[in-house]
């Protein structure tokens, strides 16, 4: 039980890889890209947890009451912003790839290669 | 390579990657046992050194403050590269918007319900982020989501004075460079960059944190313009020619 | 002087701020000006930094946050002489794709300064950053400027593809190095890299968790920096981006990710248990990707293409320097570093200038139409001498050291193996030269595949201007072997660098680095061996080109024993290299497997 977030996370991870490495579908590679990064989130955020303890805001709290660790939800946080920022370039290449070529397949929009 | 040998070739390779994660997870401390000592010791000194009683937002706006700045320009970066690429020019249209309107009275109903409540809650995630759980991205992000609800639930033609490029543009580049505007003063002043040169103020109410509040305000505007960018971008070049041709058909 | 670090990030940043928001208001040649001034101060300011840094560290915590009882708290830049040169050369090379592109974009040439200026930033930052997820934050950003960047032609399928190729490839490498973070994290508690590396050394033992993180830290740089079988997103990318972009994803952010490597190795990994085996995988993976690439650059007739090969085989140089772990192997990968991003970057100028008067990168459609430039054809030679390393010119320099570091270990054989790389690598490109420049050679060639189709440039460009450039950054690149004093100097920033006991007492502790002995100002000498490889290697490069000017008129016997040796593995090399992401990443998955087993392997068995 005290490995099983971490496992959750390694587990995620490689779905998400191997949805990258299979996919037909921009759109749908776009999200495993998504889903890959998701394991990131959930490593960190377990490696911070703290037993018992509470979330790290302070208003009508004690200091010194046990808090998990707010570094980590920062870092999830910045963490999110750059998934959002590399999923919209995808889609946007994915739209431009569909206009350009009729498809939305990765293994079919190979122009350059060798 | 076919994808039968791609298949082959990653097979093993996963299951490679799957053992090395299976042997750093057996060196990880169990979980809810975090050892710190970065965390413990941010939580003991934020709320006294900056009078924010949110952490994370301390930490995000002020202790990890480059950061954060580094991450409101890749936001910044990722809306002017999907303004070039989606620029299609050989395709310039002057496409005639044809009001579609929802039919449906019940959803547009709850649709105008949900935009004003996403609004409030997106603003009150803005103004207190440094006080209760929240801060400038999320209340940012909520707020941009319940604009985008005008489209859904209403027509083009509601949503389109939040379309505007020529407002939303330097409103975000006002958000990002306000940011860096703030870590230059500091530098200017003498101290280190983004220093947090402002009263500290009373812990619990609006008025704390010193410059997190400009900074978390300014990531604020940044990230809500952004993301109506966005949306206007992927509207404009996707959505239209599909209107139309509905209206049309 | 420690107020510049901060305002080698800030002026770009703010300067691609303002761009897109002045976009309407003001004329265009005053937004140009702004945007070549941005770069232009970042430029001076960075050699200002260059000046300083080699006396002290100079270290900038962000926000005032100091250390507590050494105890990092926020976050911090920490700049020696090898960061700070970087940031120049990396400055430099951006400011003259700036200027090159005043005339080279006309469209969107707003939104395309932003995302130049953005990487500018964010690239100084990486070399500059003391902290794990700060890297990684710069990292992400210059990514993003990138994607966007190549795919900037949108009109045609290529560039999207590369784009495509580019952004998702070095996205998956990016996450399993935030995954590394997490677990590095979890291990000690802290992100700044000084504090990282002392509690490591403290338990020198490393176990399954530090080994594991390492890989996915190290292979997360190792995708950006293209090193093989992390590479194959290069060439895709290059080959489609317009020529001032290649200059700045070619010349310098590929090989930034080498000096991550570096940074990672020196500051955090270097003291523990066997760590000397982290070295040994990276000189193996930098000698196979050199003379893979150099392979695979000979096979090429596309210019951008072939450069983008050369660059990797180049890459495949400076990571074996850096996998020798030793002061003499560093030094050289940074006077490699200075001449190789000048003279690729020179390089990809003059391709652009010859896009612009033809409307073709193809070596064979573009044969004997330079006949008569001779600007750019004296540009061309004399940077395809200076990558090759003839005496004295380019990256001589750089090889010399490298050797001289790797004769010290006892591993005579690795400069030969690297020179093979480099030379074919080199042959390559002055083929190219003389098919164009001189019209020699055959008029088609099979193995080099059927050509791409090529848009030709829509505008007027200031042709002086794009060719002026060009002449400006080879003139630049190939003197970086003669200049007095930097040899020493690099050698001392080398050895800056790599000690870690003094950058943690800096970083942590405050406590200022003894001052630099005087370093003298004269041209380093170089061994009889290292005279003998660069002579031996230009004469090499002449008369492979000769062989790939004239392969058809070769007897037949030889012609046929060739094809039937070297055709297959050919085959299996353009095979690999699809053009299809789904299997670029997957052979990032394996590549990281792979070289994590290695690691696991030598470092626990000792």
């Amino acid at each position: 039980m005290s490995y099983l977030p971490y496992i959750v996370a390694a587990w995620i991870c490689l779905v998400g890889i191997a949805g990258i490495a299979t996919s037909r579908n921009l759109i749908h590679l776009a999200v495993c890209l998504t889903v890959a990064q998701s394991s990131s989130y959930v490593l960190l955020l377990s490696v911070g947890f703290v037993k018992h303890g509470r979330a790290p805001i302070f208003l009508g709290t004690k200091l010194g009451t046990p808090a998990v660790d707010p570094v980590v939800q920062a870092l999830t946080l910045t963490d999110v912003v750059v998934s959002v920022a590399v999923i919209g370039l995808i889609l946007a290449l994915a739209l431009d790839a569909h206009r350009l070529s009729g498809t939305v397949d990765p293994d079919h929009i190979a122009d350059v290669s060798g | 390579m076919s994808r039968r040998v791609r298949m082959l070739v990653l097979g093993p390779g996963l299951l490679g990657l799957g053992a090395l994660f299976a042997w750093a997870i057996a060196g990880l401390p169990a979980f809810g046992h975090y050892r710190g000592p970065y965390g413990y010791v941010l939580n003991r000194l934020v709320v006294p050194l900056r009078h924010t009683t949110n952490v994370v937002m301390g930490t995000n706006f002020d202790v990890r403050g480059v950061d954060t700045m580094g991450e409101e320009f890749i936001l910044y970066a990722a809306v002017v590269g999907v303004t070039l690429l989606l620029r299609d020019e050989s395709n310039a249209r002057h496409v005639e918007r044809h009001t579609r309107r929802l039919r449906n009275e019940t959803v547009r109903l709850a649709g105008v319900a949900m935009v004003g409540g996403g609004l409030l809650v997106g603003l009150w995630l803005m103004a207190f982020g440094y006080i209760t759980p929240g801060g400038g991205f999320q209340g940012g992000v909520v707020a941009a989501g319940a604009v985008l609800l005008l489209y859904l639930a209403g027509s083009h033609r509601d949503y389109s004075p939040f379309r505007d490029a020529h407002v939303l543009d330097p409103l975000e580049g006002v958000g990002a460079g306000g940011y860096v505007v703030v870590g230059l003063a500091a530098l200017a002043s003498g101290s280190a960059f983004l220093t947090n040169l402002f009263g500290r103020g009373t812990t619990g109410t609006l008025l704390s944190g010193g410059s997190i509040v400009i900074l978390n305000w300014a990531a604020a505007i940044a990230v809500t313009c952004a993301m109506l960018l966005l949306f206007a971008e992927f509207l404009e070049t996707y959505v239209e020619p599909l209107e139309t041709e509905e209206a049309g058909a | 002087m420690t107020w510049i670090p901060p305002l080698l990030v800030a002026i770009p940043l703010f300067g691609a701020a303002i761009t897109a928001g002045l976009d309407h208001v003001t004329p265009e040649p005053l937004q140009d000006a702004m945007v070549v001034a941005a770069a232009t101060a970042t430029t001076a300011l960075a050699f200002l930094l260059l000046w300083r840094a080699e006396d002290h560290e100079v270290v900038h915590w962000f926000g005032g946050w100091q250390p507590r009882h050494g105890i990092a708290l926020g976050i911090d830049f920490a700049v020696g002489p090898l960061a700070a040169g970087m940031c120049a050369v990396i400055a430099l090379v951006v400011t003259l794709a700036l200027v090159y592109s005043l005339t080279f974009m006309k469209e969107a040439a707003r939104l395309f300064d932003a995302l130049m200026l953005v990487a500018l930033g964010a690239m100084c930052g990486f070399a500059m950053s003391g902290d794990l997820f700060n890297l990684f934050v710069w990292l992400e950003l210059m990514g993003v400027a990138a994607y966007a960047l190549t795919g900037f032609l949108v009109e045609r399928l290529g560039p999207v593809q590369g784009a495509i190729n580019f952004a998702i490839t070095n996205s998956v490498g990016s996450y399993l190095f935030a995954i590394g973070i997490a677990l590095l994290y979890a291990r000690t508690g802290t992100l700044n890299l000084a504090q990282i590396g002392q509690t490591l050394a403290r338990s020198s033992h490393a176990g399954g968790l530090v080994i594991v993180a390492m890989t996915l830290l190290l292979c997360g740089f190792l995708v950006k920096g293209a090193v093989v079988p992390f590479h194959l997103w290069a060439a895709d990318a290059y080959a489609v981006a317009p020529a001032p972009v290649c200059a700045v994803l070619g010349g310098v952010m590929t090989d930034i990710g080498l000096i991550g490597v570096a940074r990672m190795y020196w500051t955090v990994f270097a003291a523990i248990d066997h760590g000397h085996a982290i070295g040994d995988v990276l000189l193996w993976l930098g000698m196979v990707t050199a003379l893979l690439a150099g392979t695979m650059a000979f096979l090429q007739r596309h210019l951008k293409r072939m450069l983008a090969y050369s660059v990797v085989c180049h890459i495949g140089v400076m990571l074996a320097g850096i996998g020798l772990l030793s002061a003499a192997g560093l030094a050289g990968t940074e006077l490699m570093f200075l001449a190789h991003a000048l003279l690729t970057a020179g390089l990809f100028f003059v391709a652009g200038v010859l896009h612009a008067d033809h409307g073709v990168i193809d070596e064979f459609r573009l044969r004997g139409r330079g006949r008569g430039c001779w600007a750019p054809a004296a540009a061309w030679l004399v940077g395809t001498i200076g990558l090759v390393g003839a005496p004295f010119a380019g990256v001589f320099l750089g090889h010399d050291l490298i050797d001289e570091a790797a004769t010290a270990l006892g591993r005579p054989w690795v400069l030969p193996l690297l020179w093979l790389g480099t030379a074919l690598s080199g042959a390559a490109l002055l083929r190219a030269g003389a098919r164009i420049f001189l019209g020699w050679g055959d008029e088609d060639d099979p193995l080099l595949g059927k050509a791409m189709e090529e848009d030709p440039l829509e505008r007027d460009v200031l042709r002086p201007l794009l060719v002026a450039v060009s002449v400006v950054a080879v003139a630049a690149g190939v003197a970086i072997s003669v200049v007095p004093g930097l040899g020493q100097r690099a050698e001392y920033a080398a050895d800056r660098f790599r000690d870690r006991s003094a950058y943690v007492a800096q970083v942590l502790h405050g406590r200022p680095m003894k001052p630099p002995p005087a370093l003298p100002v004269s041209i380093l000498h170089a061994s009889v061996a290292s005279l003998l490889y660069g002579g031996g290697a230009t004469l090499f490069v002449l008369g492979l080109a000769l062989v790939g000017l004239y392969r058809r008129r070769l007897p037949r016997l030889v012609a046929a024993t060739g094809e039937r040796v070297l055709g297959p593995p050919v085959r299996v090399l353009h095979a690999v290299h699809s053009g299809v992401v789904g299997d670029y990443v997957t052979w990032v998955v394996v590549g990281t497997a792979v070289t994590g087993a290695a690691w696991a392997l030598l470092l626990r068995g000792g």
